[in-house]
């Protein structure tokens, strides 16, 4: 561009708009400001039709440009923060579609996750979804006992015959209807031999191929600890030996996303740590929220040791599909729907290697659904703090898998997991919905 | 909330669906223009026709104007709320209502998205020509509203070429049916002039939409130029040897470098000059024998490069590169101002240089992709809107540019519309008597000019022109 403009900011070359050094990431308000400003979003409007608020709503604060157009405004000052400003915010599923629609580059994600830990120091949320978040976020998803304590009341409160109670009177549905539609989404909770804690380590399966380590996360293992199972079983058949650091913890994705960035280093640091005690050829999960936030610990935490960290973090399928996949053993004709979960296509880039996993499979048979890519409505917790937009931005979803009839519904996510295995059951679908790795005989 | 009229508007269409806090209604400040900023005084979400036309009538009763917006990714800040208007955000209506693939029609609510359309009929062996850069966003009633065009519509044709008949609502809340996609054109053609009116005439709702079947076959082409001139010297060999080619688009240096950094890569060479894609669609034979005739050209101007899509996915990428290009232009500016002048597409290579020469003189970063096929020129110029200088700089180049483009016997703009931006260059390109005649017309549709006021016509210049005209007299072009 223009010389006086080049000369108003020498650290460019001529004329280039001032982009943030590579490798930079948000971490004040002027920078902020700068980054809405320059770094890149030019009001073109192309990730609209992407993002599903925005399809749901119709309202531009609903939408990426909106959202940004107002964490600028509010960044400059040109916006005193209001009800509605939060809102926009609070809507968000940082789902991350926008990322892959803008041409410009946008790093939404990274906005996002600034402006709500701003936001959530400046008014913290209040109400039932305030009280919910506060005690998930400080009190139990960093902590594994409390966490388990809080499971085993859940499942007596399934298996004593109370949840039926309460289904059956409706009382809940009526005296608090919110919390009723989130009791709703409570998945049955295993018992405690099936969560028990795993082994530290799980040898490969003849010749050994690598060495990997593996994250369990916060609430994935004891309520999905055949998930867990599964993975390691075909980490372990594939040649490659399993270790499970037992002071690893959550890794943090919520507690950045939903704007408790401190809580959120924390865990991180305390991944590092278990991670990188011994040497590992790869950290490998097989949770797309946790793989994204785990490869993004650099925007988070400084220094050497969070790039090593996230360099190895790999999704299970890119992992096994990245090393060669030795053959797979045949299993029942399946006719299977892959659900491309956010975190995994928009966040890691990553949605050829499931299908390939898949279809390396023999009998299983990808029929391709409308919105396969869409979001589901999931997004972490999202769907318990939003559950008016969660349901309408899930609910195309279950009606084009009712459409092709699948004999399974897949997806790499435990949250979409849950959240289309609900919806499945409320439209009375008796579609199972299972993890890929599951598929794996 | 004391703002009567936003309570009345709750009323009629419930609190979640009229926006009035200052935080709801700043996003609505500006569209894909972000140089003219005015929020409007309240936005409403319609669902259906009758809403519509309820909204109108109140506004009509109170005397308020309005201002209609799609997707807001117009390029001359034409859903930019002036004079306190309301703001009437049709995103909601977008059903696809009919699809014919018999009578090959479909019939869709306005705010149905330009590529949610062909997806939908693609099904059918159709499509739906006209594809702005911005069809994965933009509106169908945008679209309407700006008769807007798109590389393929060189062979297809702009927008009203394409839509039949429009359901409207006057500015009176009234609703009347503009064309017929059945009979022919018998008396005036009220929807050929609603297209393009860019939502000075009324609200249109509904668009019975033309689809045109897929072609037997397309070969697209990319070639490679040292030079820009080069690259625009081709074209105008390919249209003075009468290739008859579904599009041909221009990509500059900048350009192909914004795009190649993009998530849109196309695969452009980056040591080219430019480059040209040239798509040819029809039947087989016919695009194979063309496609030899556009190698030849090329190679004549000295091609650095020649490449054909083998599939269809390097075809969709070489697409999505061009289509993405305004986009990835975010990267090298913080503000860009992008043009639409039309030029005879015979003086493409001077108007070009021309450009470039100008922006030279007021010292600005100039990127250029374009419509070439058609002649019509979109120069990006980049700048950085907090700085007064700087964009004084942008503005007068600007006029500059359109100057230069008018002297060759060239238009204020292709397919982005006048908007805001424009209309004080419309005396360069007409006379007072043709203003006032463009007036008279508004006035029929719109005696109180409420519908998105301050664009088009300079308004209060209009009432001085009409004042300043002996009744009855004509304006001539
Ligand atoms: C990246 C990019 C690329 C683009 N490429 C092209 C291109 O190749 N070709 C092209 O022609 N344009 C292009 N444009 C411009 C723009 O996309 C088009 O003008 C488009 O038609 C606008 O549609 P919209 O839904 O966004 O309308 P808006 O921007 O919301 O509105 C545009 C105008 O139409 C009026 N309007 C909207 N809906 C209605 C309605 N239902 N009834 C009456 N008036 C209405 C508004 O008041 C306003 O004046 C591009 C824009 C961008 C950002
Ligand atoms: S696509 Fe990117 S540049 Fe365009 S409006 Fe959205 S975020 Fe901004
Ligand atoms: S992250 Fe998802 S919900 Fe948030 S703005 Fe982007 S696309 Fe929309």
């Amino acid at each position: 561009m223009s010389e006086s403009m080049a000369n108003a900011r020498p650290a460019t070359a001529c004329g280039e708009a001032p982009r943030p050094p590579e490798g930079a990431h948000v971490a004040t308000r002027e920078q902020l400001a700068h980054w809405t400003r320059s770094l890149d979003c030019i009001h073109c409007g192309l990730c609209l039709s992407s993002c599903p608020t925005y399809q749901v709503t119709g309202r531009e604060n609903a939408s990426p440009r909106g959202r940004i157009y107002l964490m600028r405004a509010v960044a400059e000052g040109r916006l005193e923060p209001d009800a509605s400003y939060t809102q926009a915010l609070d809507e968000c599923l940082v789902c991350r579609n926008c990322e892959t629609a803008c041409p410009s580059g946008v790093r939404f994600g990274e906005l996002m996750e600034f402006a709500r830990d701003e936001e959530k120091k400046r008014v913290p949320p209040r109400g039932l979804a305030g009280f919910v978040e506060r005690i998930a976020f400080r009190h139990v998803l960093p902590k594994r006992r409390v966490l388990g304590a809080l499971l085993g009341t859940l499942r007596l409160y399934q298996r004593s015959g109370v949840q039926t109670l309460v289904r059956k009177s409706g009382l809940l549905r009526r005296l608090a209807p919110q919390l009723a539609a989130r009791e709703a989404l409570l998945p049955v909770i295993p018992s405690r031999r099936e969560r028990a804690p795993l082994l530290e380590r799980y040898p490969a399966h003849g010749e050994r191929r690598a060495t990997v380590g593996f994250l369990t996360g916060c609430v994935m293992h004891p309520l999905m600890p055949e998930v867990h199972r599964a993975t390691i079983r075909v980490l372990n058949d594939q040649g490659f030996d399993v270790v499970v650091p037992p002071s690893q913890g959550c890794c943090g994705a919520l507690h950045f996303h939903f704007g408790h960035a401190d809580e959120g280093k924390e865990l991180a640091r305390a991944n590092l740590r278990a991670f990188l005690r011994e040497p590992l050829d790869a950290i490998v999960n097989n949770s797309a929220g946790c793989g994204a936030a785990m490869k993004e610990y650099p925007h988070q935490l400084e220094g050497e040791e969070a790039r090593r960290f996230s360099s190895l973090v790999r999704d299970v399928s890119e992992f096994l599909v990245e090393r060669g996949l030795r053959p797979i053993a045949p299993g029942p004709k399946l006719r299977v729907a892959y659900d491309e979960p956010c975190h995994l296509i928009h966040a890691q880039k990553i949605s050829a290697a499931p299908k390939q996993l898949l279809r390396a499979i023999p009998g299983v048979e990808l029929i391709p659904f409308d919105g396969q890519e869409s979001c589901c409505g999931a997004a972490g917790i999202y769907n318990l703090v939003q559950p008016t937009l969660a349901d309408a931005i899930l609910s195309p979803k279950i009606a084009a898998i009712a459409k092709v009839r699948p004999d399974v519904v897949v997806t790499g996510n435990p949250g979409c997991l849950m959240q289309i295995k609900n919806g499945l059951a409320a439209a009375g679908l008796a579609i199972p919905v299972k993890h890929p790795i599951e598929l794996v005989p | 909330m004391s703002d009567p009229l936003v309570r009345a508007l709750q009323e009629l269409l419930g609190p979640q669906r009229v926006l009035a806090t200052r935080g709801e209604l700043l996003v609505y400040e500006c569209d894909g223009l972000t140089q003219f900023k005015s929020a409007p005084r309240c936005a409403v979400l319609p669902h259906s026709t009758e809403d519509v036309q309820a909204i109108l009538h109140l506004l009509h009763r109170e005397r308020t104007p309005f201002v209609a917006r799609g997707a807001g990714t117009g390029l001359s800040g034409g859903a930019i709320a002036q004079r306190d208007a309301v703001l009437i955000e049709l995103s909601r209506m977008k059903q696809i209502l009919e699809i014919d693939p018999v009578d090959r029609i479909a019939r869709v609510e306005v705010g149905v998205v330009n590529a949610e359309l062909s997806k939908a009929v693609k099904p059918y062996g159709l499509f739906y020509a006209p594809d702005p850069s911005s069809q994965t966003a933009c509106t169908l009633g945008g679209n309407a509203a700006e008769n807007s065009g798109g590389p393929h519509c060189l062979k297809y044709g702009n927008t009203t070429r394409h839509m039949l008949a429009l359901e409207v609502v006057l500015p009176d809340g009234t609703r009347e049916t503009l064309g017929d996609p059945f009979a022919g054109s018998a008396g005036y053609d009220l929807r050929g002039l609603f297209i393009g009116s860019e939502g000075t005439l009324g609200i249109a709702t509904e668009i019975t939409v033309r689809l045109c079947p897929q072609p037997e076959s397309v070969v697209t082409l990319l070639a490679a130029f040292e030079t820009l001139d080069a690259a625009c010297r081709a074209v105008s060999d390919l249209i003075a040897r009468g290739v008859q080619a579904s599009a041909i688009e221009i990509l500059d240096q900048r350009t192909i470098d914004a795009v190649e950094s993009s998530v849109f890569r196309a695969g452009y060479p980056r040591n080219a000059g430019a480059v040209l894609l040239v798509e040819l669609d029809g039947p087989a034979i016919e695009t194979a024998e063309d496609a030899e005739r556009v190698e030849a050209i090329a190679r004549a101007n000295h091609a650095i490069l020649l490449q054909r899509a083998a599939d269809e996915e390097q075809r969709m990428k070489l697409w999505k590169g061009r289509k993405g290009a305004f986009g990835a232009m975010g990267r090298v500016a913080p503000d860009l101002y992008v043009q639409d002048a039309v030029v005879p597409r015979t003086r493409l290579p001077e108007v070009v240089r021309g450009i470039g020469e100008i922006c030279d003189k007021y010292r600005l970063r100039l990127a250029n992709v374009f419509h070439a096929g058609e002649g019509n020129l979109h120069p990006n110029i980049a700048y950085d809107g907090t700085r007064a200088e700087e964009v004084e700089r942008v503005h007068e180049a600007g006029r500059e540019i359109f100057e230069l483009c008018i002297s060759v016997g060239g238009s204020l703009s292709g397919e982005h519309g006048i908007g805001l931006e424009k209309r004080e260059f419309m005396h360069l390109l007409y006379s007072p008597e043709d203003l006032a005649t463009f007036c008279r017309v508004r006035e029929a549709f719109d005696p109180l000019r409420l519908a998105n006021p301050e664009k088009v016509l300079p308004v209060h210049a209009c009432l001085e022109l009409r004042s300043a005209l002996p009744s009855g007299e004509r304006g001539t072009r």
